[in-house]
């Protein structure tokens, strides 16, 4: 063989061997499908932002699967941070692929004019016993319902038993005040050999904002926006630092509070229900869940409220709402709250045997509810794809002033001008605890 | 050249110009335009915000002492690596492919290998423990000493052997001659690596210096896999922006800086190595 016809052979074997290895790959680039649907065109498609981690996702398909009668639906589970221009681009263009969307009240709050009416969804619902308080908010502020209520959730305590031994006496657990919390965590940090025992989700990923938002800043606020650098806000800062000053440094690389408690290394943590479950899973009988601390305003609490709206110009608007009525059904709610601790909307019976860490959950948040000094928070709301940025504000503010120290006034100033920046450009109305009146911004 | 030639030749390189302009330039445009284009028009809003973010000068200076830290380290490193495999030892192919498997591994497999090791109940603080010593939060916001110095061992491990392939495959251009002539003159070991074999490297030692500045001005996956936003980077900034804070904005403008200060090192690198001195005359 000469030279020359060796080389040829050998790139016509290299030449073979790539196509070979590509065709497959090019192959599978056309029938990818994005909508979850996978080849059945008739599936009801339910695009939603919710159950992000992937075992929740795969328990809700598989209640899907399991409790929904007469439709296939697709779920399609859909970042976050995209949800809000997917389903903006899908109903301006008028190419909607999906049926339903499923998400928070202040991800669907924007996209009101987008969202068919459901009053005769809701009508024909009568028997569920929807509090009036979640129909209203499903208005979006005008007079038809835009959503129906799918679930709700909050954000507890959860407390290891062993950190009771250091619990001041006269201090009751489950009506602590945050002066309360603050003296059990110094006393617990003291009697554990000066490792502190108490944790917040800190992380890249963790929802700690929301505890600034719906817990610490109204509770010795009463607002959440307009009174950002009130007086009172700079107490509750100096606060956070001291209760900072006892938690955790760890903190800043929790992403949820579960696992740092199922593994021992705090006692008591602060976390969204659904990220705090698993902790007491094993050993039920060890731990607690309790309310949230009051301050001086009152006990404030953020209430995370998710509901289903169908998009205008939807495909398949009948089966998707018979699937929405079949997910507010007692059967479907209870299976949510049993595996996913999202608790339901409506008047299902909570049952006797729930599993322990979601009947502990459960009771607090409904105490924390029913509270008589309660102040409902919400996350923001018509906020789009500006509410990272507006969380983040509040980040920056525990950053600065816990983590870097820096003087309280002066961040809040800083971080008031960014908000109102954002706000200004928004015009949005602001929503609970702050009064809905005009455009909401940082007094 | 003359002006036929030159005629002739635009037909011929005018489909590259195309498509360079489509593909390259107009997105080009379009991105810096961005960072300065609001809703109203022109606007600074974008680069005010930036400059006004906790992270960003935190940021920027991490991103500086990582590349003044980790550059002099890798050249280092690579260099001695490379020396070791010209002395021709036992195995010289297994070590090479050895040392250049870092360079197969993702960034963000590589960060999250060299979690496992640091972190609170990782690998190294097992091993503390086993052997009686107290373990370390070598990753917490407390110890920002320790958070670098994993970020520079593990951006060390993963992007060293860039830099050492790039070296010895200059090494494998320069004849033995020289080396062998300055050998019978009688000079030692380091005079020859210093004067003989180094200037001859200098092509590719400019090029690896480039390519690793520019590439370790981009660095982030092993930082954020690492410390999270603990260690801010700039691209790790601008991805932050980008993503969890939606603004494309101010990513943009972000991302503009270390376009700005890559361009600035470049020029600054190739200007340095033509106007130093000419050694080895």
């Amino acid at each position: 063989m000469t030279p020359g016809s060796a080389r040829i052979s050998r790139r016509a074997l290299l030449a073979a061997g790539v196509g070979t290895a590509a065709a497959p790959l090019l192959g599978a680039c056309g029938g990818v499908s994005t909508n979850g649907a996978g080849d059945d065109e008739n599936a009801v498609v339910l695009m939603s932002n919710q159950f992000s981690p992937v075992e929740e996702k795969q328990r809700f398909e598989k209640i899907l699967s399991d409790r929904v009668t007469g439709e296939r639906v697709a779920f399609n589970q859909i970042d976050p941070g995209v949800f809000s221009s997917t389903f903006q681009a899908q109903v301006d263009s008028g190419n909607v692929r999906i049926s339903a969307v499923g998400a928070l009240h202040g991800d669907l709050a924007p996209h009101a004019s987008r969202l068919i009416d459901l009053d005769d969804v809701l009508a024909a619902l009568g028997d569920r016993g929807f509090d009036a308080d979640l129909t209203d908010l499903a208005k979006l502020g005008g007079d038809a319902t835009k959503y129906i209520p799918w679930m709700q959730a909050s954000y507890v305590l959860a407390v290891h038993k062993k950190a009771l031994q250091w619990l001041p006496s006269g201090t009751d657990v489950q009506q602590m005040t945050y002066d309360q919390l603050l003296s059990w965590m110094t006393a617990a940090r003291a009697g554990n050999g000066g490792t502190p025992v108490f944790g917040i989700p800190a992380g890249v990923k963790g929802l700690y904002h929301r505890f600034f938002q719906g817990f610490l800043l109204p509770s010795f606020t009463g607002g959440q926006i307009t009174t950002f650098r009130s007086p009172e806000a700079v107490t509750a800062w100096q606060y956070m630092k001291e209760l900072w000053a006892q938690s955790a440094p760890a903190s800043t690389t929790y992403d949820n509070m579960q696992e740092p408690l199922q593994r021992g290394e705090v006692l008591v943590g602060f976390d969204h229900v659904a990220r705090l479950v698993a902790a007491p899973r094993d050993n039920p009988g060890d731990w607690m869940m309790v309310p949230a601390p009051s301050g001086p305003k009152g006990l404030g609490y953020m209430l995370v409220l998710a509901g289903l709206g169908i998009p205008r110009g939807a495909p398949q608007q009948a089966p998707a709402k018979d699937v929405i009525k079949q997910l507010t059904g007692p059967q479907v709610q209870l299976d949510v709250l049993r595996q996913n601790a999202f608790f339901p909307v409506t008047n299902a019976k909570i049952p006797a045997d729930l599993p322990a860490e979601v009947a502990m959950a459960e009771a607090a948040v409904r105490q924390q509810r029913q509270a008589p000094n309660a102040i409902l928070s919400l996350p923001p709301v018509g906020l789009g794809a500006r509410d990272g940025e507006v969380a983040q504000l509040f980040k920056n503010c525990f950053k600065e002033i816990c983590l870097d120290g820096k003087p309280i006034p002066q961040v809040l100033d800083a971080q008031a001008g960014q908000l109102n920046r954002i706000m200004d450009e928004l015009k949005v109305p602001c929503w609970q605890p702050d009064p809905a009146a005009a455009a909401c911004r940082a007094a | 050249m003359a002006a036929g030639p030159a005629r002739r030749a635009l037909p011929l390189i005018l489909p590259s110009l195309l498509f360079m302009t489509a593909l390259f330039l107009l997105p080009l445009i379009t991105g810096v335009a961005q960072a300065f284009r609001g809703p109203d028009g022109l606007t600074t809003g974008y680069l005010r915000r930036m400059v006004d973010d906790p992270y960003f000068w935190q940021a920027a200076r991490n991103t500086a002492l990582l590349i003044v830290v980790l550059i002099p380290l890798q050249f280092a490193l690579a260099l001695a690596m490379a020396l070791l495999l010209r002395e021709r030892p036992r195995l010289a192919g297994l070590h090479f492919y050895i040392w250049v498997i870092p360079l197969a591994i993702s960034d963000l497999a590589a960060g999250l290998v060299w979690l496992s090791i640091f972190t609170d109940r990782g690998y190294l603080n097992s091993v503390l423990d086993a052997a009686g010593i107290s373990p370390y939060a070598w990753l917490s916001f407390q110890h920002p000493a320790t958070m670098f110095l994993a970020v520079v061992i593990a951006e060390l491990w993963r992007a060293t052997s860039l830099v050492f392939v790039i070296v010895v495959a200059g090494m494998q251009g320069v004849p033995r001659d020289y080396d062998e002539a300055a050998a019978v003159f009688g000079a030692s070991y380091w005079q020859r690596v210093r004067h003989v074999l180094l200037p001859q490297l200098r092509p590719s030692l400019q090029v690896a210096l480039i390519l690793r500045t520019i590439l370790a001005l981009e660095a982030f996956a092993v930082a954020q896999a690492l410390t999270g936003r603990n260690f801010p980077l700039l691209v790790g900034e601008t991805y932050q922006w980008y993503t969890a804070l939606q603004n494309p904005n101010v990513a943009t403008a972000v991302a503009l800086v270390v376009l700005l200060l890559s361009v600035v090192a470049a020029v600054g690198y190739l200007r340095l190595m033509r106007h130093g001195p000419e050694p080895g005359r």
